[in-house]
């Protein structure tokens, strides 16, 4: 290793403005590969730019998650949450993840399509009846996937204001002060342990009942606080990432007229447009949850030592020219669908299944809309751990 | 008595849960996960994780043959 190759360099790279990937990615891809980074807070650590490496941190064993809570972990926000499973390692990881795991298989939850495919078809039609233009976020993104994992846990979606804004304080990167970043983390948890006390006494057909099932018949299983934490888990990440990347897929359909043509043509490109967007966005406004050796592991060209930490860049590893040709290019005809857009390793995406179902079903119902286009510049996020538009007008012909 | 696995690699979609979470019995292979041996000794984790594959991609059977995993 030279010296050149140890400079520290900043980070993150990318703007939060727009879904550029930064060059300085695709600088580190053809050089060294790994490289050192020093995010706001924590520790330096190395970042693995190349999808091999990226895929091999995410899911290799001798990189742990548990140990960051004893390390001070690199991360873009001061504070520093519960973190839940993301936070554990197998086996306990194991333990909690296949709880909840169950309702979101490949086969449960194309049992949801169709209510999926209502919720979407049902905001398509609100907003022929409000007329264009509108604002995609409000109208449409934000609403079906809160709809659709509200009725799946069973939390009233009417309390979306309430949620949304603690949901938010959790993944914001704004400057909120310990007591602000407390009050919001334990308000959302009481909201929680509310909706679980109720439904303890009236069990109905949703997640939240199937966990407080599972605690009563092994109480050594879940712990209450555990219980609660994965309820907020799913809420949060199960609604916030998706209403990100509709607007986002549709941004990047939206100006590339050919693509847009290419689906509207073909909608049974959907799918495999939806596994291309999830490559292609690089979703992510920085890299996070880093992974700590357990022991020396040798990654690419590095030996990573024993207790040092590493990120894995997802949007430089989805745009690696040597595992995705034209990479830079939308195309919906790639042999290779394998991207990072859902993580890899024990902490894949819990929810990718469902993402996928509300994603395909999004674009598909938006596609009905007659000349659709953008009515302005979006606006985008600036102070939250993934990047897409705030607003995104659009409009369409009555 | 002794359990057979096996991994579909047609309908594995490469999420490497299972090889991240037990690599004593699978491993990532190209864009698949596959098992490490035919068969292993009963384990109700391994069981677990067959059932939450993604992909439902990993099958378990006992000594006759019975499938275990993935349960509907």
């Amino acid at each position: 290793m030279t010296a050149a190759d140890e400079r520290v360099q900043d980070y993150p790279f990318n703007r939060p403005e727009g879904l550029d990937l930064a060059p300085a990615y695709g600088a580190a891809r053809t050089g060294p590969g790994m490289i050192r980074v020093q995010l706001p807070f924590g520790e330096p650590a190395w970042l693995a730019t190349r999808y091999e490496d990226a895929r091999f941190v995410l899911g290799d064993r001798r990189f742990s998650r548990a140990l960051a809570a004893e390390r001070d972990e690199p991360r873009v926000q001061f504070h520093r949450g519960s973190g839940g499973i993301l936070a554990m390692d197998p086996p306990d990881h194991t333990r909690l993840r296949v709880l909840v795991a169950s309702a979101f298989t490949v086969r449960r939850v194309e049992r949801l399509r169709p209510r999926v495919r209502e919720i979407a078809d049902g905001l398509v039609a609100d907003m022929y009846a409000s007329g264009s233009p509108a604002d995609l976020v409000e109208a449409f993104a934000l609403p079906l996937p809160v709809q659709v994992i509200c009725e799946l846990l069973g939390v009233p979606a009417a309390d979306r204001h309430l949620f949304r804004e603690w949901s938010d304080g959790l993944l914001s990167t704004a400057a909120l002060t310990a007591e602000e970043f407390t009050r919001n983390d334990q308000e959302l948890s009481a909201y929680m342990a509310g909706l679980v006390a109720q439904r303890r006494e009236a069990p109905a057909d949703d997640l939240m009942s199937a966990l407080i099932a599972a605690r009563a018949d092994d109480v050594e299983r879940l712990t209450e606080q555990e219980l609660v934490e994965l309820c907020v888990g799913v809420l949060v990440a199960g609604h916030e990432t998706t209403a990100t990347q509709i607007p986002n897929f549709v941004h990047v359909l939206l100006t590339r007229p050919d693509r847009l043509a290419e689906l509207q043509a073909d909608p049974d490109l959907i799918p495999a447009a939806v596994e291309e967007l999830m490559r292609f966005v690089p979703l992510g406004a920085t890299s996070a949850f880093a992974r700590y050796a357990t022991e020396d592991v040798q990654v690419g060209s590095v030996l990573v030592r024993a207790g040092e930490p590493v990120l894995a860049a997802i949007g430089s590893a989805n745009h690696d020219e040597t595992r995705f040709p034209d990479a830079e290019e939308v195309r919906f005809d790639r042999e290779t669908t394998a991207h990072l857009g859902f993580g890899h390793g024990a902490h894949h995406c819990l929810g990718a299944a469902l993402a996928r179902v509300e994603l395909q079903e999004a674009i598909r119902a938006l596609l009905t809309l007659s000349n659709l286009a953008e009515a302005g510049d979006p606006v985008w996020k600036t102070q939250m751990l993934v990047r897409g538009p705030r607003t995104l007008p659009i409009a369409w012909e009555a | 008595m002794t359990w057979s696995i096996s991994v579909d690699t047609t309908t594995c979609l490469g999420s490497g849960i299972c090889a991240g979470s037990r690599p004593d019995i699978f491993q990532f292979h190209g864009s698949y996960a596959e098992p490490i041996t035919d068969h292993l000794e009963p384990d109700e984790d391994v069981l677990d994780l067959a059932d939450t594959c993604p992909a439902a991609a990993i099958l378990i059977r006992d000594e006759s043959g019975a499938e275990l995993a993935p349960r509907p």
